[in-house]
């Protein structure tokens, strides 16, 4: 068959792309792009200050303030560290999950949230399966949304605890981030980077503060279009020449659940992307290594390595509740001539 | 019947050649005659349209809508549909068979087209390929045909099975129907949401590959290669990918039978109007890159688009108050289409203003073979739509007829206001503001 030949192109105008008016609330945060540098800092710096602060006291900030968390996924992390950060500044918090509410009856989206603001709730922690879901939530409640995890999307307070994770190790004591905080950090994420809203919030965060992220995995896993999710994003599918250019590698589950019929030899996983003691090592001997939890000892990293000397994961669970905390007297006190 | 004269206007009809200042007498239902300013001769005791400064020309005629009657009647009503298309200048649509139940029987055929249903314009339907679009066992195509149906499709049902599909071509062709694709290879198209790419990736969305469609396209254009049969035609539904229209366009320099059209929103929009997860920029096949937009401009400019269709698409506001992934696919079309096209097709990209109305006229007539329609020759149904082809508004989607109000389009700029449709010499809309 003949190549068909297209009329020669034009030089068109074509119709505007639409302007975003996210987030409508100044409290929200659903994604790390709404965090420019200062707001980030900002963050950094209270959480800092509420992690030291007298308990007594710090539970005057949001004392009986109503924040409900609204969760459509287990988790345990996520959960916990968001109910621990709200009930120490004082806040009220309430738990509705998917499964022992009326969204089990089919009760939308839309109403929970009209229904939680009803009942007083000033700000709506949400975990969802489908991407997109907060800025939905958020549109129809107008209330202060954290996305704490939306489908294959982002999870944006995992974003800021890594960096914090990440600050404490290369960059001790700095917690004013500017463009070139990070310069010269090559941030390795290896694993299910499609099924990751981890992986896209930290490729959208770092590289703002000078990193690179280098996204390693299987095509199955990491399209070669990744690539083009942000500036300062290259693939490299060599697990071993990646991890030798890296000080900082992150460790992703490989999602069973989103993986929605693809078929994934685990053996051949394993043996290309394994971080094993050996392959750290011999690679990456100074790397710090994360991963945002739940592990599975034995698949994406082994056990040794999981509880080894260069392991930060507990590291990053300590860091959660401190942002967390920062993020949330954010949601409830940004806009309004407070400690924005 | 009643007579009607339209004076003063400037007629614009594609098919017939015709591009000049002319005034036409309706009668009952026809055109009875058409004759330089002030030279008809029968003109006593008719109601008079003054159309001065406005351009006349055939009723619009869409061939890619969902009415969602029977079933379906809390997203749109043929009713209001069809009030909504005369609104936009159409007086004829074809209605596609995802209905509910699916229309693969003669009897839902004719049930649609029941003076009951109260439609303001005529109504097409579009008989299902097989039974209940399961895309396994063809329907009696020579019976919905006898009952009105002028083509046969599994819309959003794609048919995958090559033996279907090569059954369909053949027994359509039989009783002398088209058969209309939507093509897609829903194996490879699983969970997904939109276009697949960088920003479906960004979003954490799965994504249609471009593939989907071309291949399906293509594998159809293969069926009718192989079949060596001059009647067969396949018609190729709301294109959205280069590949698809470069198919197209190779398949006609084969000399087959292959026709296409293409929606407005595939020619304007691109994967970013998604943005912040816009259910109103969700439909299938989804908004694709700007290359691809930019091919269905060029197709559209150098002929290989036979027509531009809306595949309007009603759902209830609350449906798409919902995740984006759990949203239906599809928004409405058929008020904003004809202001979008002179807006854009004419104003900004230079296409001669017979032929932006000849893509949505004369030529899906043709293309279905609606006879009588599709022009203003005198003895064809008196089917016009009269605009004022210079006035810029905006459209707001909370003033529509539809019952639906799904648009990316609400608050666009427009060119081109109806002022009066026409269908079978009644009006069927008039604007409430003369201008």
């Amino acid at each position: 068959m003949n190549a068909p030949t297209a009329a020669p192109r034009r030089q068109l105008q074509t119709p505007q792309q639409p302007t975003s008016s996210f987030p409508y609330n100044p409290g929200s945060l659903l994604s790390v792009m709404d965090l420019d540098l200062p707001v980030v800092s900002h963050l950094l710096t209270r959480a800092t200050e509420l992690e030291s602060q007298d308990p007594l006291t710090r539970d005057r900030i949001l004392l009986k303030r109503r924040i409900a968390l609204l969760f459509y996924e287990s988790s345990t992390r996520t959960r916990t560290s968001f109910e621990l950060a709200a009930k120490s500044l004082g806040a009220d918090t309430t738990l509705v999950s998917s499964l022992s509410s009326s969204i089990e009856k089919g009760e939308t989206l839309k109403d929970t949230g009209l229904t939680l603001q009803a009942l007083g709730v000033e700000a709506i922690i949400l975990r969802h399966n489908s991407s997109g879901a907060p800025w939905l939530l958020e549109q129809e409640t107008r209330l202060p949304v954290l996305n704490a995890g939306d489908g294959m999307h982002e999870h944006p307070t995992q974003a800021l605890l890594d960096l914090r994770t990440i600050l404490s190790h290369l960059r001790p004591g700095v917690e004013t981030v500017k463009p070139d905080t990070l310069s010269g950090v090559n941030v390795l994420i290896v694993g299910d980077i499609l099924h990751s809203r981890v992986a896209r919030s930290n490729m959208l965060l770092l590289p703002r503060l000078g990193a690179r992220v280098i996204l390693c995995g299987p095509t199955q896993l990491l399209p070669d279009s990744a690539a083009d999710a942000g500036l300062g994003i290259t693939v490299e599918r060599d697990f071993e020449a990646a991890l030798g250019r890296s000080q900082v590698v992150m460790m992703l589950r490989i999602q069973a659940e989103r993986l929605a019929g693809m078929q994934l030899d685990l053996e051949q996983y394993k043996d290309a992307y394994q971080l094993t003691g050996q392959r750290l090592s011999t690679h990456a001997p100074a790397a710090v290594v994360m991963h945002p939890g739940p592990i599975i000892r034995g698949l994406e990293l082994t056990a040794g390595v999981a509880d080894g000397t260069q392991s930060a994961i507990l590291e990053q669970v300590r860091h959660g509740v401190a942002i967390r905390m920062a993020v949330i007297e954010r949601a409830l006190t940004a806009g309004k001539g407070g400690r924005a | 019947m009643s007579t009607l004269i339209i004076r003063h206007g400037h007629l614009i009809d594609p098919g017939a050649g015709v591009d000049a200042p002319k005034d036409i007498l309706l009668k009952d239902g026809r055109v009875a005659e058409i004759a330089g300013p002030g030279k008809l001769k029968s003109a006593n005791g008719a109601e008079v349209l003054d159309a001065s400064g406005l351009t006349v020309a055939p009723g619009l005629i869409d061939i890619h809508v969902h009415l969602r009657q029977p079933g379906q009647a809390h997203k749109e009503t043929i009713a209001t549909g069809t009030a909504a298309a005369a609104a936009g200048g159409f007086t004829a649509v074809a209605a596609m068979p995802n209905t509910s139940p699916v229309n693969d029987s003669p009897e839902i055929t004719r049930w649609m087209q029941a003076p009951e249903r109260g439609a303001c314009v005529r109504v097409y339907p579009i008989g299902a390929a097989t039974r209940g679009s399961k895309g396994e066992q063809i329907n009696d195509f020579a019976a919905l045909k006898a009952a009105g149906a002028v083509a046969v499709t599994d819309d959003g049902h794609p048919i995958l099975k090559d033996g279907i599909m090569r059954e369909t071509l053949a027994a359509a062709a039989h009783v002398g129907l088209s058969v209309i694709q939507h093509a897609e290879d829903t194996r490879m198209t699983q969970g997904a949401s939109m276009n697949a790419g960088p920003i479906a990736f960004k979003l954490g969305l799965r994504g249609m590959p471009p593939e989907a469609e071309s291949s399906l396209v293509e594998r159809d254009i293969r069926l009718v290669t192989e079949l060596k049969d001059s009647r067969v035609h396949l018609h190729v539904a709301h294109t959205s990918t280069a590949a698809a229209i470069a198919a197209v366009r190779q398949a006609r320099r084969n000399g087959l039978r292959v026709t296409c059209e293409v929606a407005p929103h595939h020619f304007l929009l691109t994967e970013e109007h998604v943005g912040l997860y816009n259910t109103n920029a969700k439909m299938n096949p989804p908004l694709r890159s700007a290359a691809d937009r930019d091919a269905m401009i060029e197709g559209i400019l150098d002929g290989v688009v036979d027509a531009i269709a809306t595949d309007h698409a009603p759902h209830a506001t609350h449906e798409k108050e919902v995740e984006f992934e759990n949203a239906p696919n599809g928004i409405t079309g058929l008020e904003t289409a004809l202001g979008l096209c002179l807006r854009w097709l004419h104003k900004e990209w230079k296409l001669p203003l017979g032929r932006v109305l000849s893509l949505l006229s004369a030529q899906p007539a043709a293309l279905l073979g609606l006879k009588g329609r599709g022009t203003l020759a005198v003895g064809s149904f008196a089917d016009l739509v009269v605009f004022d082809p210079k006035a810029e508004w905006t459209y707001h989607a909370k003033e529509t007829r539809s019952k639906a109000r799904n648009t990316p389009f609400d608050g666009w700029t427009m060119q081109g206001k109806v002022r009066w449709t026409i269908s079978e010499g009644r009006i069927a809309y008039a604007a409430t503001t003369p201008q």
